[in-house]
């Protein structure tokens, strides 16, 4: 199986990547390589079979619905690239 | 009176027992393994971070908890975590440039439950960027060298936990296995490397990389060690939504479980033509030694196991696509400067902050998820993930253990196998199956091939890693391999 390389051009936008045209070559390369090898589940038969999405037979557990964490936000801000009153500062949206 | 010059080459059980008998204080052990960490660094590059000063706080507090006749289960011993585990006001990095500057506002289960029995952290060790990589060859921060022979690569993901444990820097470090991160590189370092079953070990603080297959556990010199470590880090977690509520046994007190009728399974796709025929050998010897101590050694089918490569390679993949999005250049990590744009900013962020290989798993499981190719790969992986699972658990119908090797073959040349990603990942074709099954395996040396150590892989059913490591460490009292230091020649 081979990717072109508009398909890794759009993938690498649906995964926010920004490629460089130099970079691009050895991708299309080495994904088509990874695709060409998963492609050999296609050999499994799995008629019948249900999909496993967690290794171990879970439901999901609850707790109840109290406040336990405090307000932390200056701490966890700290890490933040920028921060204004609080608030994370992002590239303006709405025009 | 302290033995400086030895006191590296022994194991955590028999720190423990020097500590509590007076032989050396905690500092003084710290001061020789922190000297020798940074006398290490630039042949091995096994840390990121060095945490002299944490070391010599916590190393303080012990001496006087013993002093006062308090102390928990590993008070004054020394250990390090992988810098995957979250610690609190140190550097986090994963290994990677999108995490360089990270410093953890909180500390992970698995660390929390290791600074409240006492022990002493002495850093965070290096590995494959976001644990992806089997080489420690994706790190952001350089290769580590693998302290057999510092031409060749320790293995990978946990690369530095396991060549700091090897190199005698620390008695055990803390690693992650999502598909043999810590099983391999134990392999090709000589080191006991154990992932216990799927939720026995808190994720909570341990950055995601794919959350269904990820799984803490330990790099240690012997099964012993391994044990007293488990024993602490295992557990309930009520902030991990998938950690299971099981009780944690004594491992220590169940090491004493003998070999004698433990019927083992071989499977017999683990000795095709991919295995290295001098390993093979060790393997097979050891399986003697197994036999000859009363196990029953039988062969066991696992009709699916060899699409356990191809199916871990969509799920993992489609998990890490989901899990790093987090990374975005707005709440923490990496930011590109003097964005156009929102869009701008999340793709320039994420093309100059992640590696070759995180943005190619990343596109593989954006791939596979995308519309139109779901169902053919994803769906399929999942339901491939259903067969060989049920494969392990039809095979622990007949037998308690599965024993083989951990790897193809012995620790191989850093750069080698860079260029071609399916050879790369084809060296966990062994390891895999357990983590998509969730089952609990570790690796134990069984043999030196060319100087190098080979691993001994026993894999068990859900929970019983007492069992494992009972086998574990009754082989090792049949056996040196685990003693032999790098450099060590037969």
């Amino acid at each position: 199986m081979s990717l072109t390389k508009k398909q890794v051009r759009q993938i690498a936008t649906l995964a926010r990547l920004q490629l460089e045209e130099d970079e691009l070559h050895d991708v299309v390369d080495k994904l088509s390589k990874i695709v060409g090898f998963v492609d050999q589940l296609q050999t499994a038969s799995t008629d019948d079979v249900s999909p496993m999405a967690h290794p171990l037979h879970m439901s999901q557990t609850l707790r109840s619905d109290e406040v336990t964490e405090s307000n932390e936000r200056d701490l966890i801000q700290e890490n933040a690239p920028s921060v204004q009153d609080g608030y994370y500062v992002v590239p303006k949206v709405i025009e | 009176m302290i033995s400086g010059e030895t006191l590296h080459r022994q194991t955590l059980a028999e720190l423990a027992q020097g500590l509590a008998a007076g032989e050396f204080t905690s500092r003084e052990l710290t001061e020789i393994l922190l000297r020798r960490i940074e006398s290490h660094q630039e042949s091995y590059n096994a840390f990121i971070t060095i945490t002299a000063e944490i070391a010599l706080q916590q190393a303080d507090k012990a001496d006087k908890a013993r002093a006062n006749g308090d102390g928990g289960y590993l008070n004054g011993l020394p250990i390090a975590h992988k810098d995957l585990f979250c610690t609190k006001r140190v550097l986090t990095t994963c290994g990677s440039r999108m995490l360089q500057n990270f410093v953890s506002p909180y500390d992970a289960t698995v660390v929390e439950k290791m600074a409240l029995a006492g022990a002493v952290m002495l850093g965070k060790t290096n590995m494959d960027e976001f644990a992806m990589g089997s080489s420690n060859e994706t790190s952001h921060f350089g290769p580590v060298m693998n302290p057999w022979n510092t031409k060749l690569s320790p293995g990978g993901s946990s690369g530095g936990s396991a060549a700091a444990v090897a190199g005698r820097l620390v008695p055990v470090a803390t690693g992650t296995d999502t598909g043999g991160s810590i099983r391999q590189p134990a392999a090709m370092t000589g080191t006991t490397g154990i992932k216990p079953t799927y939720g026995r070990v808190s994720r909570f603080g341990m950055v995601a990389f794919a959350s269904s297959l990820d799984q803490g556990g330990v790099i240690a010199r012997s099964a012993e060690d391994a044990a007293m470590v488990l024993e602490v880090i295992s557990g309930h977690d009520h902030r991990d939504s998938t950690s299971i509520n099981h009780p944690v046994p004594r491992y220590v007190d169940g090491l004493s479980r003998g070999i004698k009728g433990l019927k083992v399974g071989i499977v017999r796709q683990h000795f095709d033509e991919g295995l290295d025929e001098s390993c093979a050998e060790a393997i097979n010897l050891a399986l003697n030694t197994l036999s000859e101590s009363g196990a029953k050694i039988v062969e066991v089918d696992l009709p699916h196991i060899d699409l356990s490569v191809p199916a871990y390679y969509v799920v993992a993949p489609a998990e890490c696509s989901s899990n790093l999005s987090r990374f975005d250049g707005v709440r923490f990590g990496h930011r590109a400067e003097k964005p156009q744009d929102l869009h701008d900013l999340y793709c320039r962020t994420r093309g100059e902050a992640f590696g070759a290989e995180v943005k190619r798993r990343i596109m593989t499981g954006t791939y596979v998820l995308s519309a139109g190719y779901y169902d053919a790969y994803y769906l399929k992986a999942q339901k491939v993930r259903k067969l060989i699972s049920q494969d392990f658990v039809n095979a622990f119908c007949e037998v308690d253990l599965i024993a083989g090797p951990t790897t193809p073959t012995t620790a191989f040349a850093l750069g080698e196998k860079t260029d071609d990603p399916i050879t790369m990942y084809l060296n966990d074709i062994y390891t895999i199956g357990a983590n998509l099954s969730g089952l609990p395996g570790i690796s134990i040396p069984c043999g030196l091939v060319g100087g190098l150590p080979v691993g001994l892989q026993l894999v068990g059913p859900h929970f019983e890693e007492e069992r494992i490591l009972a086998c574990a460490h009754q082989y090792q009292q049949l056996t040196d391999w685990h003693r032999l230091e790098p450099g060590a020649t037969i």
